[in-house]
C-alpha cells in the first residue's frame, strides 16, 4: 500500500513538477511583469492627478478589487472567447496582470505619495524637470519601499495561478488533478502539489531577500546597516 | 539684479502676503526677519514658484515675469539661475552627499560626470565635508546635511540663493557650523535672501534687513541702521522680545 503511495509519487513528481516549470511559472512571470508596468504607469497617473486618466484608473482599481480573481478569469475566458481568439494561457496573463496590477497600483502610490514632497521641491530648485524628478529620485525610493509588498503580490500569485486550471490552462494543479483521475490518492497527490507550490515560493522568498539587499542600495537605505 | 513688486498671496481665503515689493542687487546679503506666520517663507516659495502668487511682478536678470502667470519654461529658466536652502534639508535621500550636489549639473544641466564631480567636492569641501562625499543623507547630522545643502546650492553657480530658516530646524548645537557656511559664502559676494530667525547673522552677515510682519514689511534698511535705529514701534517691539528671549 505504501510502496504504492510512494511509486505513484515518484511517477507523478515529473508530470507535476513540468506543467510547473512550463506554464506556471511563465504564466507567473510574465503576468507580474506587465502587472508591474500597469501598477506603476496608474500609480504614476494617479500620483500626478492626470486629468480624466486619474479618475479611470480609480474606477479600474475599483472594480478589480471588488470582484473575484476565479470570476474574472471566467468573464474573460469564457465570456470573451468567442470573440477573441485567445488561447487559455494568455486569457491567464491577461487576466493576472489586470488583477495584480491593480493591487499593485495601490502599494506603488502609497509608496510615491511616502517619499518627503520636500525633495520633489528640491529636485525642481536645482533645475531638474518633473519627468527627471521622478525617475531619478521618487521611483527609485518608492520601489524600495513598495519591495516587500510587491513580492508579497508575487508569492500569491504563484498559488493564484492554481486558479487558471479552471480555465483549461494545463498548470501543476490541472496535471495533478488529471494524475489524482487516474489512481484517486487525492491526499497524497494534492500534498505532493502543494510541496511543489510551497518549492517555488520558498525560492521567491530567496529572490525577494536577495533583491531587497540590492534595491537597499538604490533606495540610499545603506545607513541602516552602516 | 532682483525686483519683487507688490507680491500677493492667500491660502483659502486668509491673505499671507498683502503687496511685498522688494529690491536686491548684486552681492546684496538680505535678511528677512520677524514673527511666525508673517509671510516670510511664503514670500520666498512664491518668488521661487514653489506656490503660485496670486499676483505680483519678479524682475530678474533683466526680465520680469507675472508670478501669477508665469510659464513652465520661464520657471525654469529662472531656477536654472537660482539656489534655494531649504528648513528641513531635503536632500534626495537615495543620493549620497557628492550626488545630491552633482544631479542639478549632471541632470539638468547635461555637464559631464567628471567635471560635475570635481566641482561638487569643491562645494563640499567648501562647506568642509569633503570626507563626507560618499555618505547618505541618513548617515549625516542634521547640521552636515544642510551644509550638503548649502553645496548643492552654490554648486551651480546661482545668482542668488534663496534660505528658507536654514537652521530652524538644527539642535542648537549644530547652528554654528551651518552659520558660518553662509558667513563664508555671503563672504564671497554670493547674492543671498534669507528668511531667519537667528539675529546675529542678520546683524553681522546681513547687509539689509526686512522686518515683515502680516504680510506687509514694516520697515527694512540697512543691518546697522536697522537695529541701531528701528524706526518703527513694531520693530522695536519686536527686537526687545527677541533679545529678552537671548
Amino acid at each position: 500500500m505504501t510502496e504504492r503511495i510512494w511509486n505513484i509519487l515518484a511517477e507523478s513528481f515529473p508530470k507535476i513538477l513540468l506543467p510547473g516549470l512550463r506554464m506556471t511559472l511563465p504564466l507567473t512571470v510574465i503576468a507580474f511583469a506587465l502587472a508591474m508596468v500597469i501598477a506603476v504607469a496608474v500609480a504614476l497617473i494617479q500620483f500626478a492627478h492626470v486629468r480624466v486618466l486619474s479618475p479611470l484608473c480609480r474606477f479600474y482599481i475599483w472594480v478589480i478589487r471588488g470582484t473575484p480573481l476565479l470570476v474574472q478569469l471566467f468573464v474573460v475566458f469564457y465570456g470573451l472567447k468567442a470573440g477573441a481568439h485567445m488561447s487559455p494561457f494568455w486569457a491567464a496573463v491577461l487576466v493576472f496582470s489586470i488583477n495584480e496590477g491593480a493591487y499593485c497600483a495601490e502599494t506603488m502610490r502609497g509608496a510615491l505619495e511616502g517619499v518627503p514632497a520636500g525633495q520633489i521641491e528640491a529636485g525642481y530648485c536645482v533645475g531638474m524637470r518633473y519627468t527627471q524628478i521622478m525617475g531619478r529620485i521618487v521611483l527609485p525610493q518608492a520601489l524600495r519601499t513598495a519591495f516587500p509588498s510587491l513580492s508579497n503580490g508575487l508569492i500569491s500569485m504563484v498559488k493564484d495561478t492554481s486558479l487558471a486550471a479552471n480555465i483549461t490552462v494545463a498548470e501543476m494543479f490541472m496535471a495533478t488533478q488529471r494524475i489524482n483521475a487516474r489512481y484517486y490518492e487525492p491526499l497524497a497527490l494534492y500534498l505532493e502539489v502543494a510541496a511543489i507550490y510551497l518549492l517555488f515560493s520558498t525560492a521567491l522568498t530567496w529572490l525577494q531577500r536577495y533583491g531587497e539587499k540590492r534595491l537597499s542600495r538604490l533606495g540610499g537605505k545603506e545607513a541602516r546597516h552602516a | 539684479m532682483l525686483e519683487v513688486r507688490e507680491l500677493r498671496k492667500s491660502f483659502d481665503d486668509l491673505p499671507v502676503l498683502r503687496g511685498v515689493s522688494l529690491k536686491m542687487n548684486k552681492g546684496d546679503v538680505t535678511a528677512v526677519i520677524g514673527p511666525s506666520g508673517g509671510g516670510k517663507t511664503t514670500l520666498l516659495r512664491c518668488i521661487n514658484f514653489l506656490e503660485k502668487a496670486d499676483s505680483g511682478t519678479l524682475t530678474f536678470d533683466g526680465n520680469t515675469y507675472d508670478l501669477s502667470a508665469i510659464s513652465r519654461r520661464d520657471m525654469a529658466a529662472v531656477r536654472m539661475k537660482t539656489g534655494f536652502v531649504f528648513q528641513s534639508f531635503n536632500l534626495f535621500s537615495n543620493k549620497t552627499a557628492l550626488q545630491n550636489v552633482t544631479e542639478g549639473l549632471i541632470v539638468a544641466r547635461k555637464m559631464p560626470k567628471a567635471q560635475a564631480n570635481e566641482i561638487a567636492m569643491a562645494a563640499l569641501r567648501r562647506v568642509g565635508l569633503q570626507d563626507r562625499a560618499g555618505h547618505y543623507p541618513s548617515q549625516l547630522s542634521g547640521g552636515q546635511q544642510q551644509r550638503v545643502a548649502i553645496a548643492r546650492a552654490m554648486a551651480t553657480n546661482p545668482e542668488i540663493i534663496y534660505f528658507d530658516e536654514p537652521t530652524s530646524a538644527l539642535d542648537p548645537e549644530l547652528i554654528g557650523e551651518v552659520l558660518s557656511a553662509m558667513r563664508d559664502l555671503a563672504h564671497s559676494g554670493m547674492t543671498m535672501l534669507v528668511v531667519t530667525h537667528e539675529m546675529r547673522f542678520a546683524r553681522d552677515v546681513s547687509n539689509h534687513v526686512i522686518f515683515m510682519e502680516d504680510g506687509r514689511v514694516v520697515e527694512e534698511g540697512p543691518s546697522a541702521d536697522f537695529f541701531a535705529h528701528p524706526q518703527e514701534a513694531r520693530t522695536r517691539d519686536f527686537l526687545r522680545t527677541i533679545s529678552a528671549e537671548k
